[in-house]
Formats: C-alpha cells, structure tokens, sequence
C-alpha cells in the first residue's frame, strides 16, 4: 500500500535507528512498519540503519559454535519452514496493521470514549499502547500532553492540531513538550493508528475518568 | 585476478583477513565452475552468489561456506544483545535455517548479505528474547518476470563494502556508541546522541531501488 498523496511528516531518524536496531517497544513498531509500508522515504532510511546492522554484524569478533551446529541446523532446515502467518487478502490497511486488526477497518471493535471519537487497544507487549482512533469529521480528541512519546499516524481522512496538518500516512511524533488538541477536518472521518509509552495526561477531568476506564 | 584484489580490499584491516582471502579464493574456484556468468556479472561480492546457489539448487557446500562466516558473527552479535551462550547457538542455527529457506526473498540490489541476515538475527532476537512480535512492512518483491538488474546489484554491494569501511575508520567512541545503540539496550530516547552515522549515498541508492521496484510492480 503505498498513499497516492505526499506524505509530509514523517518518523524521525531516531525512531527509525531504534525500530532497525530492535530496541523499540512492540506498539511503536507497529506504527513504524505502518507508516514504511506507506512511505519509500522512511522504507530507505530504514533499509540505510539495517546497513549500519549488517556492517556491525560483519565486523563482529566471532564467538565458535559447538561442533555440530552445522548438522544440527541441516537438520533444522530439513524440517521446513515454520507455518508463515497467513496473509489478510484485500484488507484496506497496510499488511502488518491488518495483522494485528485480524482483517480491515469494517472489522475493527470500536468502543465509544465520549465526544463521539472512538477507540479499539490492539494487544501488544506493555511496555507501551497501541490503540486505533476514530474521531468523526470535526469532532476533537481531547487536549492532552504527553509523559513519553506518542506517534499518530493518519490512515483515513486528516487532522490538525496547535503544529501543523496530518493527512493519510503523515505521522505525528509527539514528546512530553507537545500538549496538543487533534481536531478531525471536515468532510472526512480521520481514522488513526496511535501509540503511547505513558499514558496521555489530560486537562479536563472528565477525560481524565474516561481514562481510567478506556486505557488511553 | 582483479577478484582477489577486491576481496582483500573488502575484509580490510582485520586479523583474519588472509585467512579469509585464501578461503574466498577457493571458493571462488567453486563458483567459477558452477556458474561462469555470473561470476562475470557479479565480481565482486561471492556472498550474493553463494545465497543465489542456496536459492536455486540447495547448494549445501555454499550454504557450509556461508555458514562458516556469518554463523559465528551471528552468536556474537546475538551474546552482545543479551543471550546466554547456549541459546546463542540455538538462535544461531534457527537463523541459519531461517535464511535457507528464505533464500528466495533476498534483493541484493537493496541489501548486502550481511545486511539481511542481520535483520534476521534481529528479528530472531527479539522473537526468543524478548518475546514480542516483530510487525514488518509490507513486502516488496520483485515479480516472477522481474529481477534487479546486475548494475543495481553491483553499485548497492559497493555501496555496503564502503559504509562497512567508513565504520572500521570511526573514532573509537563514536563506534562504541552505535554498537551500544544496535546491541545495547538504549531506549530511543537515548539515541537522540547519536549523530554521524557514515551513511554516505546508500540511503539514496536505496530510495532509488525502491522507485525501480515499485515501477515494476504496477
């Protein structure tokens, strides 16, 4: 999948070091391989990081493997491959999104969290949240500001915040200097793949209760 | 002749280098009987062409051969991030064999060899150590008909033998700190140090590739 439009923010090089080197927690790489399948320019950084791995891994010191490793992992490859993960056919989001939906967006679980902005928790590991975002055209995502990092990424439709315009595949990478308000434009619902490593803080209290019961 | 040259020039100043030379050299001798033109084509870089005997005749005397470097550097690579020797070795072979039977997925006009088998024994990494799924961007493959052409295959090899050069030629230091950063634990946030990557044209090569790629693919 790769968006008709010019995708204008994109992930930062410090996001994309961390996401070729594995340190990133599971939900930020599942913005990130989001936003690559969507972005050649962010794809070829990040292919340029794997470089910088593989010139790493050959100028490694080497470490002796025991003496039938070499027969063991024969035997290994005799067995076959391991059973890929079957693929979603003709989903309306990027492969590895679509992996963790379990199909496309019409298959998506969605769960009201007020002001008509919808939300669905995809499982990953929790050192950090990855959550889709409805938000109706208009309509806002609370003010919030951040204890760590947030990455959106626009699927569907745009929204503007105090920064700048998020359209399909831009993504916004939010830190603890950034309190922000995502309002959707009108004309189309924005729909969003979200990630937090802290939860959100939000100003109002009411958000704040909600917050507690949706896990945002 | 030019080969041998090429393949000292590659391994640079390391204390194995001569024994890696006289090893290549044979297996050259191998490849040369095997597969003249490609030998032609490709000069430079033998990985590429041992992974292309993998891939299309099961070729297990170039699978021993490409065992014999790169699995030793994987346990390393792998002990550094964090395993305990017996699981290295068994994350080891799993690699290995990950990279037999995906053999037929490696562009080597968008990756060196020990770029992929990298991102393989990352991804293994992250699987068995820290037991999380690895989302990976959609896949880009060239089609049945298609194949990267043997120049695009040259220059990103090329680009590879060079970024591995301006890394061996980084301030002790700087070096530490991207190590730290690829087998370290580092947060992202702790990466924000990190400048001065020697990446020279290979992200433009890459962007280039993938516009080729993507042509083809329409």
């Amino acid at each position: 999948m790769n968006t008709m439009n010019k995708i204008t923010h994109h992930l930062s090089d410090q996001l994309l070091i961390g996401y070729s080197a594995g340190s990133l927690p599971e939900a930020f790489n599942l913005v990130v391989a989001t936003h690559l399948s969507m972005c050649d320019e962010c794809r070829a950084a990040a292919q340029s990081f794997d470089s910088i791995g593989g010139a790493l891994l050959q100028a490694q010191p080497t470490e002796n493997l025991g003496d039938a490793a070499l027969a063991k992992t024969m035997a290994l490859i005799a067995k076959g491959p391991k059973a890929a993960a079957s693929k979603p056919v003709g989903s309306d989001v990027p492969d590895p999104l679509s992996a963790y939906i379990g199909g496309g967006l019409n298959d998506v679980k969605w769960r009201p969290i007020g002001l008509g902005v919808r939300q669905a928790v995809l499982k990953t590991s929790h050192a950090a949240t990855a959550r889709l975002l409805y938000i109706p055209s208009g309509a806002a995502v609370p003010d919030h500001g951040h204890r760590g990092t947030e990455l959106t990424l626009v699927l569907q439709g745009a929204f503007r915040d105090e920064t700048a315009r998020f359209a399909a595949g831009d993504v916004e990478v939010a830190d603890e200097e950034l309190h922000h308000k995502p309002v959707a434009e009108i004309g189309h619902d924005c729909i969003c793949l979200a990630a937090t490593d802290a939860p959100l803080r939000f100003s109002a209290w009411i958000p704040r209760v909600a917050q507690s019961l949706f896990r945002l | 002749m030019g080969m041998n040259l090429d393949i000292v020039q590659e391994t640079g100043a390391s204390g194995r280098q001569l024994a890696y030379a006289a090893f290549n050299s044979n297996a050259l001798d191998d490849q040369k009987a095997n597969f003249p033109a490609v030998t032609q084509t490709i000069p430079k870089n033998i990985w590429v062409d041992h992974l292309k005997r993998i891939q299309t005749d099961q070729d297990q005397q170039a699978f021993a051969e490409l065992f014999g470097y790169f699995a030793p550097r994987v346990k390393a690579f792998l002990m550094k991030s964090g395993a305990s020797p017996g699981m290295a070795e068994d994350c080891t072979q799993e690699v290995m064999a990950t990279l037999w039977h995906k053999a037929h997925l490696f562009d080597p006009s968008r990756a060196s060899v020990s770029t992929w088998i990298f991102t393989i024994a990352r991804n293994k990494n992250i699987d068995a150590l820290r037991k999380q799924r690895r989302p990976e961007p959609e896949e880009l493959t060239w089609g049945p008909e298609a194949e990267p052409e043997a120049s695009d295959v040259l220059v990103m090899q090329q680009e590879s033998d060079q970024l591995s050069q301006a890394m061996k030629a980084l301030p002790g230091q700087q070096r530490e700190l991207i190590e730290k950063a690829y087998f370290g634990d580092l947060s992202h946030g702790q990466i924000a140090a990190e400048t001065g990557l020697p990446l020279g044209t290979i992200k433009s090569r890459l962007r280039l590739a993938l516009t080729k790629l993507r042509q083809t693919m329409k």
